[in-house]
This record gives structure tokens, sequence and C-alpha cells, in this order.
């Protein structure tokens, strides 16, 4: 079990409610800033979670305050229309019988706030809607619907934004075409984000918290980036495992397309150009596309090589072993190599060790 | 025979406005409450589909006799009786046409699910705002199908008024009660032409129910 | 086993002609005769029905409605034997499918009054009231108790001022509910319907107020030569048919 203890947190959450066979068993404080995503396999109780927060579900014991406000106690239930809450459901669910226009100003209008994210009309510049504000909503793509269930969300002025799985009824295409706007809402929002998914990919991609959930209740919750290279949780062990680092663009070479983005300190060079200088960009570094050197290769094609400290050693199944390090003053950055267990043999690295690593430039960035 | 044809348009008419005012939040109760008894009310206000009308008439007779505590009640607070007179034909067909109006109201609200009321709610829609806003308008089809029915079943009904009717011309002697009476009369060209006139009535009323249906289905689509 | 299985199949046969001798008996010597029969009459045609049956061996179908649609289903060939109208009128005009006719009954009307009304000296009297209430008649187009209701007041020189008083049943059955749930105060109706009654909840219209209520019978062209049929139509003319109608309330021709 990994906590950490945020002193900022605002979202005091403790509900307990019994649904058939299942109990929902929760206790946690969620962070006031940036996104937390509430993550498990399907039925571990984080739809309900977040309905929960919503009061679209009233658990029979529980308790929420949102900075400092009482939302629900023993004596107290704030009806969802009550919260100041912005809310994305897994299918867009507009309503039929209004235009884009109409179902844009629904919330809006009925909102007690001063309207501070813009009128009607930037909100649809802003998610790309304003051709489509005087069609019905049967006439939209999948991706459009959702955008226009995000606008629409979004001019209510809410204090918290929840997504249930805003994504998972979508296609593929869909998906591409929402997410870049996810990202933007991410990058520019003041208000704390909520969602649901079942996706890790998603979560790599969006979160800056996560909250991991099985059977109902709460296993794990921090940082994004620690859980995701914390050794004790099984995202580390998935075939798939990669490390996500946080940098700031430096500079963008137009002859040679590279983007360097600086990862506490150091530069690694991305192909293509990403972002403004000054912008803090997200980059994900899938474990198998990392190699250790003992010494600092002096003739590679490779761009990326970066000194990191061996944190942690630990053998997996099949024959591989994951190698855990620390990049930067105090190691704080955690990357993640996995090697084959014959490689191990023949360095057998070892805590403490100083390595490099290369990192094969061209997979740094996946795209969704 | 234009008094009796506006007569049973008008009956009809009131008795639609007035089940679509108290049927569709009956209806609205049923489809949400999940209370266990909810279907034995509901199985009550769908009596009348089963039941022959001269039993719902019988009944009514006796209820809304002057020397019952109904009709009682009633002439103490409107000082008169509702036998043989245009409200107490209402007060019959509303009884007789509710499960007509309500069942498909009800349909419709049962169908939308929760999730739009629950996205009003996330949108600073009260309850009761989201009702209106909301799930009226997403239930149009089931409103205009319940409208025709009610409409339709009035307008065709016979036991009742017969029973508590008193036939008299311009006050309870509808449409059906007088295709009867030329029937009985022997007077069957006159029954001819008001028996032809309901059935291309039915017809239309079919007809439009069946757009309307077709409407939905699109919508649901 | 072969002679178990022939034994069970006799049974078995056994068993169903015990069935079939239940369902029909005494079946085959006799006519099954159809009665259609105005519903006024229902329950005096039982009772004579019930006499008939005491020295005959016929089968006697009774089916009741009212006289407008048993003649109608007479016109479109429904399988009916012996007619017993409520009025004349309606035999008069099948004349052409009958072979015998008789007056089997005079109707009598009665003034009955709902359980609160007060029946005064004379019917005149009565229905002079300033809180009458409605008064109940039948349908005077179809009923021949709701024509004789207004001849009645007719000759009283009373219908004007009682006609913004009626309420109208379809027929006679209708009107009497109407009065015995108290919804109408007074209403006319027949004496075989108030034979059970209080004498003093109605009284008998005198009969120089209105035409005789003729209510006549018809043996149909169709069953002249049926034995069984011959026989009850005779029997509805005797002395003991005659007892049984005037005992419920009717006068004899």
């Amino acid at each position: 079990m990994t906590s950490s203890s945020n002193q900022n947190t605002e979202f005091k959450a403790r509900f307990r409610q019994t649904l058939g066979t299942f109990t929902l068993d929760v206790d946690t404080h969620l962070p006031a800033k940036g996104v937390t995503a509430l993550f498990g396999p399907s039925g571990c109780g984080k739809t309900t979670f977040l309905r929960c927060l919503a009061g679209l579900e009233k658990a029979a014991e529980g308790s929420l305050t949102m900075g400092g406000k009482i939302w629900q106690d023993q004596s107290t239930f704030l009806p969802t229309h009550k919260r100041p809450i912005g809310y994305i459901f897994q299918e867009a669910s507009l309503f039929p019988h209004l235009t884009v226009r109409d179902n844009l100003n629904y919330g809006m209008n009925r909102s007690k706030e001063t309207v501070n994210e813009g009128n009607v009309e930037e909100t649809a510049n802003l998610l790309g809607l304003n051709k489509l504000l005087d069609r019905h909503p049967d006439y939209l793509s999948g991706g459009e619907r959702q955008r226009v269930a995000l606008g629409r969300a979004l001019l209510t002025s809410p204090r918290i934004l929840l997504m249930d799985e805003p994504l998972s009824a979508l296609d593929q295409m869909a998906k591409e075409d929402i997410i870049p706007y996810l990202e933007e809402l991410r990058r520019t929002l003041s208000i704390p984000i909520v969602f649901v998914s079942h996706d890790i990919r998603e979560v790599e991609r969006l979160a800056d918290h996560m909250v991991l959930m099985d059977e109902g209740r709460i296993t794990a919750s921090g940082p994004l980036i620690e859980m995701l290279s914390n050794p004790a949780l099984p995202f580390a062990q998935a075939d798939q495992t990669a490390s996500i680092l946080e940098g700031s663009v430096v500079s963008y070479n137009q002859d040679e397309q590279l983007t360097e983005i600086s990862v506490e300190g150091h530069p690694i060079l991305v192909p293509g150009k990403i972002g403004e200088t000054g912008e803090s960009r997200r980059i994900r570094i899938a474990a198998s596309d990392i190699s250790l050197s003992r010494e600092k290769p002096s003739e590679t094609t490779i761009l990326n090589v970066l000194p990191a400290v061996i944190q942690s050693v630990e053998a997996l199944e099949a024959g591989r072993f994951n190698i855990f390090l620390g990049l930067g003053q105090e190691n704080q950055c955690k990357v993640i190599a996995r090697i084959s267990s014959l490689s191990q043999k023949k360095f057998a690295f070892a805590p403490d060790q100083t390595v490099y690593l290369q990192i094969k430039g061209v997979s740094m960035i996946e795209k969704y | 025979m234009t008094e009796t044809i506006w007569l049973t348009t008008k009956l009809a008419a009131v008795t639609t406005v007035l089940l679509l005012l108290f049927g569709t939040p009956v209806a609205w109760w049923l489809a949400r409450s999940k209370a266990w008894w909810k279907e034995v009310i509901g199985a009550v206000l769908s009596l009348p589909l089963v039941l022959p009308p001269t039993v719902l008439g019988f009944y009514l007779l006796i209820a809304l006799a002057p020397d019952s505590p109904i009709g009682q009640l009633i002439q103490a607070v409107f000082g008169t009786t509702l036998p043989f007179t245009f409200e107490g034909l209402v007060v019959g067909s509303c009884i007789y046409s509710l499960p007509f109006v309500v069942q498909p109201v009800r349909n419709a609200f049962e169908a939308m699910g929760d999730r739009p009321m629950e996205v009003a709610a996330t949108l600073r829609a009260s309850p009761a705002n989201a009702f209106f806003t909301v799930a009226l308008p997403l239930a149009r089809p089931g409103l205009i199908t319940g409208a025709v029915l009610g409409f339709a079943h009035t307008v065709g009904e016979f036991g009742v008024v017969l029973m508590i009717g008193g036939n008299i011309p311009g006050e309870t002697r509808v449409l059906s009660i007088a295709i009867y009476d030329h029937v009985e009369a022997l007077e069957w060209g006159q029954a001819h032409l008001l028996s032809g006139g309901m059935i291309v009535f039915a017809f239309i009323v079919i007809l439009i129910m069946m757009m309307a249906d077709r409407q939905m289905r699109r919508r649901a689509q | 086993m072969e002679r178990l299985k022939r034994q069970t199949v006799k049974s078995h046969r056994f068993a169903c002609l015990m069935i079939l001798s239940l369902i029909f008996p005494r079946q085959a010597a006799a006519d099954t005769i159809h009665i259609a029969v105005a519903s006024n009459f229902v329950s005096t045609a039982k009772k004579i029905v019930e006499a008939f049956g005491k020295d005959s061996d016929h089968r006697i179908l009774l089916s009741s409605g009212s006289t407008g649609k048993i003649y109608a289903q007479i016109l479109k060939g429904a399988p009916y034997d012996i007619f017993l109208s409520a009025d004349s009128e309606t035999i008069d005009k099948l004349q052409t499918r009958t072979a015998d006719r008789a007056t089997y009954a005079l109707g009598k009307l009665v003034l009955l009054g709902a359980r609160r009304a007060v029946l005064k000296e004379t019917v005149s009297t009565s229905l002079n009231t300033s809180d009458l209430g409605k008064l109940a008649i039948a349908n005077p187009k179809t009923a021949p108790y709701g024509r004789a209701a207004i001849e009645t007041l007719t000759s009283l020189g009373a219908l004007e001022k009682l006609k913004p008083h009626f309420v109208t049943g379809e027929n006679i059955t209708q009107t009497y509910q109407f009065v015995a749930t108290g919804n109408a105060s007074f209403g006319f109706v027949a004496l075989s319907q108030v034979q059970d009654l209080n004498k003093t909840r109605y009284k008998i219209i005198e009969q120089d107020l209105y035409s005789p209520i003729r209510q006549d019978a018809a043996l149909l062209s169709r069953s002249a030569g049926k034995p069984g049929a011959r026989s009850f139509f005779s029997f509805l003319k005797s002395e003991v048919s005659k007892e049984i109608i005037r005992l419920s309330g009717y006068d004899l021709p």
C-alpha cells in the first residue's frame, strides 16, 4: 500500500456502500490540483466511487468534503444539481431534442456561478465546435458528441471535473480526435479533474495522480510517475511497462527537426516539433527501448545517453530483469529498464552503481 | 347529429387534457419509483383495460348516487350529483381511459432510462426543472400516443356512458349511444352514417399512432 | 396382456357413454326448441319453461336480448323457433316469417320511487314537487314501457313540465337501475320488475292513461313443422302459463 500524504488535498471522501455482493469501501484524499485517474479492472468500483462523488449514487455510509464544504455526512446530502461539478458520462448523453448550442447553454443557464470560462462561442472555438452549433446531436460523430459534452460541462463553471471513461465508447479515430483537447484542458484548467479509466495508456497520457482500485477498495494511490515505477506495484512487471518523464521544452532545431526537452537537467532529443519553449511535456519511454552501458558510450548512433544510478534490480519470470534507475541530482526521477537474464549475468548490475542509459530517440514519444 | 358529434368531441377533448395533466405524473411515478408496491397501484390503474365497461359503469352509478358517501360528498362540495351530467361522463371517461394514457407515457419514461435525468442534474437542473425540460420533451412520442389513444378510446366508449349517462341530448348523449339507439330503433340508415364515420375516425387514429411510433423508433436509433 | 388391453378399452368406452348420457339426457326422442325472449320477460319465461318441462321431453334453449336486437338477428337468419317480443309492432314487422302469433301478456306500468323519495296519493301529486330530481324513463323510441310512460305523462298534461327531468335508460332494466341506485328519484318501470318490493315503493298506473303494452309471441315459419315448438307455443296460452304470467305482474289479454 502506497499513499502520498499531500497536504493540499481538498477532496476528502469516505464511502461505504453495498450493492448486492459488491461492497464499495473507500477512504481517501484526492488532490486539489491536476488530473487524478481512478484505475482498475472493470467491476472494481471506480465508476461507483465517481458517482458517489457526484451525488448520483448515495452511499449508505459516507462523508465528502470539497474545499472545506460538506457535501455529504450523516445528516447532509447535497443533491447532484447543487454540487459545482462537471460530469462527463461514458457516452456523451447529449439531449437529443436540443441543438448543440442549446445543449451547451443548458448547464450554463442554470449555473449560479458567474461565467468565468467565457461564453458559448469561446468554448465552442476552444473545442472546435463552432461549425456544429446549430446541428442536432444525431448528426454528430462520436468524438464531436463527446467534445460537446465536455464543453457543456465546462460551461457550468465547475469546481471539479469528473469523467467516467470518457474515451472508452469511442473508436481509435475519435480518441485521437479528443485526446489533444483533454491534454489542453489538463494544462490550462485550474480545477482538478478526476477520471475513471481501465486503459493504462490513457492514464499514462493524462493523469498526474493515480488511485488504484480493486474489488471496491483502494489498493494504492499516489503520483502517477511514482506509481508506475514502483517495484511493489504490478505496473513495473507488465510486458509493456514504460516510464513517464516530465520535462520542459528547451528548443527546436529546425535543420535536424528535433525538439530538446530537459528532464531533470538532462537534455533529451525528440523527433518532430513538440510544444513551445518553456512548455511542460510528458514523454514515455518503453522499458524495452532502454539499453544500459557501464561506460559512457563514445561511439553510438543513439542520440540520448544519460547517466543514472541503479536503485534496485528485480528478477522477473521468463528470464528477464527489471532495473530501476534514478535520474537527476537526488535520483528522484524513476526509469525502468528491461534486460535479459543473460545480460544481468554478464554485467551483474547492483544498486548504487552508476550506468548510462541509451534511449532510442525515435521510440521516446509514442503516439497514443 | 351535429350536437352529438360536438358533445362527443368535447367529452374526449376534456378527458384527454385532464388525463395528460394527472396521468403524466402518475406514469412518471410508475416508471421511476422503486417501491415494491408500485405494481399493485399499476395493476389497479390498469383494471379498466380488462373489466367490461358496464362493470365500471355499474359501480360508478352506485358510488356516485346521491345517497352514497361519495355522492353526498360531491353534492356537499359542488351542490350537484354527477350521474346524468356531462361532468359525470368526464369522471367516468377519465377512469375508463386512464390506462390508455398512462401506459404509453410510462413506457416512454421507462425507455428513456435514468441517464437523461442524471445528465440534467450534473448540469444544475433541479429534478422538477429536468422533468419539464428533459423528460417531457424526450417522452413526446409517448405523450402523443397516450393523448391519441385516450381521445379515441373516450370517443368509442359505450358501457360507462350507457350506465351513468341517461341519454340526455346535448348533455350525455354521445356518438356511441346514438348509434346504439339508431340500431335499436331500426333506423339503420343513420346508424350506418355514424358507424361509417367512426370507422374512418378509428382508421385515422391508428394511422397517426403508427406514424408517431415510427418517429419514436427513428429517434431511438 | 392383449386381454387386459381390450378390457381397458371396453371400460373406457363405457365411461364415455356414461358421460355422454349425463350431458344429453333423454335426448334422442325430443326436439330442441330455441326460444328468443325479450329481456324483461326472461325470469317469467324461465318459470314457464320449467312448468313445460314437467310433462315434456323437449329440450329448451332460452336466449334473451332487446326486442330490436332479436328482430335484427331473425332477419339475418338466427335459428330461433319462437320469439317472445316485448311489443306487438315487432311481430307485425315479422309477419312474413310468422306461422302463428298470440298476445301472451299485457305489460303494466308503475311509477317507482327511490328509497328516499316520497310517493303521494296519485302519480300527478307525487311528481309535482319542487325538488323532483331526475325522472327515469325507458327510451320511448325503442322500449314499449318508455312509450307508455310518455303517453301517461301526456294524458296527465305533465309532459312538457317534466321533460327537463328526464333521464333515459336504454331499456326497462336500466331504467329500474337508475331508480334502485338512488340516482333518479322516480322512474316509470314495469310491474313485473317490482314484485319483490314493498308496495309503498310504487304506484300502478291506471290502464286508461296509456294504450296497452301488448307483448306478442310468434311461432316462426321455419319451425311450423316442429312438434316441440308447436307444443310449447300452445303451452304458452295454457292456464298454467297464464297463472305464472299473472303472478309475475302482467295482465292477461
